[in-house]
């Protein structure tokens, strides 16, 4: 278990603290917005938060450390975040639930023009019927935001859990 | 019911299987303690050959990795004589000394009280053996070689490492009999593996539900929308249930067409099946035919704990775990082949998420087979009903039939005294 290894790509830079506050209360929104919707059940408005080309990508943080590639979820570019939406929420087969995102420690790591990586920490906590609230999940975003007329999409959101023994089945995004 | 006779934790299971022969699983056989302990010493401590590893995760001497045999963890380690699996638990007080997922060593160190051992799990080195000025240390007739760390068979095929706590068992070629060794050959064809990564979780099953789940076509065709609305299994493609002489093991095998059809009958069958649906990108349904094999599927259960995956181009192997009647962590293991572009990786990344535990196809499964162990504990009626296709057992080349479920069942009942 190497501890000390984030993703690549995404090192700690000096960032200008007046720039920094900015972008960390523009991140802090958007991650609240992002919440809210998947925490809602809205699993077909959770593409509007991508850009057209963007990645997005589940793993274990075994895997993070290795630089092995695969993921749990893999959705490269709008389409695949459109079909997954769909068939979650037309299609698959699952037990209905509850879900709620606690996302905290967002950390600016660089700017760059119109585009801002940063890292956050999530929790995400399920409750299915008859049963208690579980942590489904602790791990750690890694984003690579642009900012388009003022509002900030995702273009990478890397979601490298801890917690590597997924209990059952992971339904929805994280 | 027979089930009043059963005295429970005890080892010596006085369990009678229900009238209704193969076609009938009584519910004790997810449930009852007793029973898994004997499966434990009957099947993963007996005579099977169990997956422990893939060659790549180990590419050269020095490396290790903690792995499973059922429920029991070992090490497999690489020498420069080859492999080696031995049981993860110290000679000296039982402590499961390898901690890492895997590393590189030249020596396996217990951290407790340091007693060492080589690669191969000899003992070798055992701090103040001979006592501190003459006083304390071993018995003088204590022997290194009497404390090694139990040591398991071990053999491998295709990249593909095996053990097994049986030192007399026949040869894996002969173990999984020749219907299961040409599917087999056919995804481990002599390319290089190259690892993509790892998924685990524990799906809150009997273990033995995710062979049956496999063996069980009848349901790849209703439950899961995917494969029915794009063709990739479909009632009335060119599919089998394949099953070897011993029954204990299988391939569930079907055949993309170029064009996917489905009948007006089989329409109205399958409640999953949607005409307006349609994808938006459609790359990761793509074959990229790389295979000398009739199939573009082929999912093979590999008695005891071993799922081998070819979906189309996406691979991987899945080793059962089994904690308990009730539950079993599933560890997957995804490759690929050194020789492919980069294109070819991330295609098999992008089909990647067909299956895993957030699979459009494997989420589904796990979740059915949670439903059925909740079902078998908490209902008052104890059998299910294995009726599809009668009482026909072995392979069969359609979907529509229950008979790889009773040839496993037939093989279980032999080696179970059931």
């Amino acid at each position: 278990m190497d501890k000390s290894a984030g993703l690549k790509g995404f090192a700690a830079t000096q960032v200008p603290i007046d720039a920094a506050r900015i972008a960390r209360f523009e991140i802090e929104e958007f991650n609240t917005a992002y919440a809210a919707t998947l925490d809602a059940g809205k699993v077909e408005d959770w593409p509007a938060f991508f850009t057209d080309d963007a990645l997005y990508r589940i793993t274990g943080r075994d895997n993070a450390d290795a630089d092995l590639p695969v993921g749990l979820v893999l959705c490269e570019g709008i389409g695949m975040f459109k079909d997954r939406a769909l068939a979650i929420a037309t299609t698959m087969m699952f037990a209905p639930r509850y879900l709620q995102h606690h996302i905290t420690n967002v950390r600016v790591l660089a700017l760059d023009g119109e585009v801002i990586t940063a890292t956050a920490n999530y929790a995400l906590y399920q409750t299915l019927v008859d049963e208690r609230t579980t942590l489904q999940q602790i791990g750690r975003y890694y984003d690579r935001f642009v900012r388009r007329d003022g509002t900030l999409l995702l273009q990478e959101r890397h979601c490298v859990y801890d917690s590597l023994i997924i209990d059952t089945a992971l339904i929805y995004p994280v | 019911m027979p089930d009043s006779a059963q005295t429970p934790h005890t080892n010596e299971p006085t369990r009678v299987w229900p009238a209704g022969g193969l076609q009938a699983i009584p519910d004790w056989v997810y449930t009852d303690p007793a029973i898994y302990q004997r499966e434990i010493e009957r099947i993963f401590h007996g005579r099977t050959w169990n997956f422990v590893a893939l060659e790549a995760e180990l590419p050269e001497p020095g490396c290790f990795k903690r792995s499973f045999v059922g429920p029991t963890p070992v090490i497999v380690a690489r020498d420069t004589n080859g492999f080696h699996v031995f049981e993860n638990r110290c000679a000296h007080r039982g402590a499961e000394l390898c901690r890492p997922a895997s590393g590189k060593a030249t020596e396996l160190v217990c951290p407790y009280h340091q007693w060492t051992y080589d690669l191969a799990g000899n003992l070798t080195a055992v701090p103040f053996r001979r006592g501190i000025k003459k006083q304390g240390g071993m018995p003088a007739d204590f022997k290194l070689a009497e404390h090694n760390l139990r040591q398991l068979a071990v053999t491998t095929r295709g990249g593909v490492v095996f053990a097994s706590f049986c030192r007399d068992l026949e040869p894996l070629e002969d173990y999984l009999g020749p219907e299961i060794l040409a599917d087999f050959d056919a995804t481990f064809d002599g390319r290089p593996l190259q690892i993509l990564g790892y998924y685990r979780n524990t799906v809150p099953g009997n273990w033995k539900m995710y062979h049956e789940n496999l063996k069980d076509p009848y349901h790849a065709t209703l439950l899961h929308a995917f494969l029915v609305n794009f063709g990739l299994m479909v009632a009335g493609n060119k599919s089998a249930m394949i099953v070897d002489a011993s029954g204990r093991h299988g391939t569930m095998a079907s055949a993309k067409p170029d064009q996917p059809m489905v009948d007006e009958a089989s329409k109205q069958e399958m409640r999953a099946f949607s005409e307006t649906m349609t994808l938006n990108d459609t790359r990761f349904l793509e074959y990229v035919r790389e295979f000398t094999s009739p199939w573009s599927v082929t999912m093979q259960t590999i008695w005891p704990n071993l799922i081998v995956q070819r979906e189309l181009n996406t691979l991987g192997v899945r080793q059962i775990v089994p904690s308990g009647p009730h539950e079993f962590l599933m560890i997957w293991t995804m490759f690929g082949f050194t020789g492919d572009s980069a294109e070819m990786t991330r295609h098999r990344l992008r089909q990647g998420n067909l299956m895993g535990p957030s699979g459009f196809l494997g989420l589904e499964d796990n979740e059915a087979m949670k439903f059925v162990q909740e079902g078998v504990v908490r209902s008052s009626t104890d059998v299910s009903y294995i009726g599809l296709g009668g009482t026909e057992e072995g392979t069969v080349d359609h979907l529509i039939s229950e008979a790889a479920i009773r040839s496993m069942y037939r093989h279980y009942r032999e080696v179970m005294d059931l």
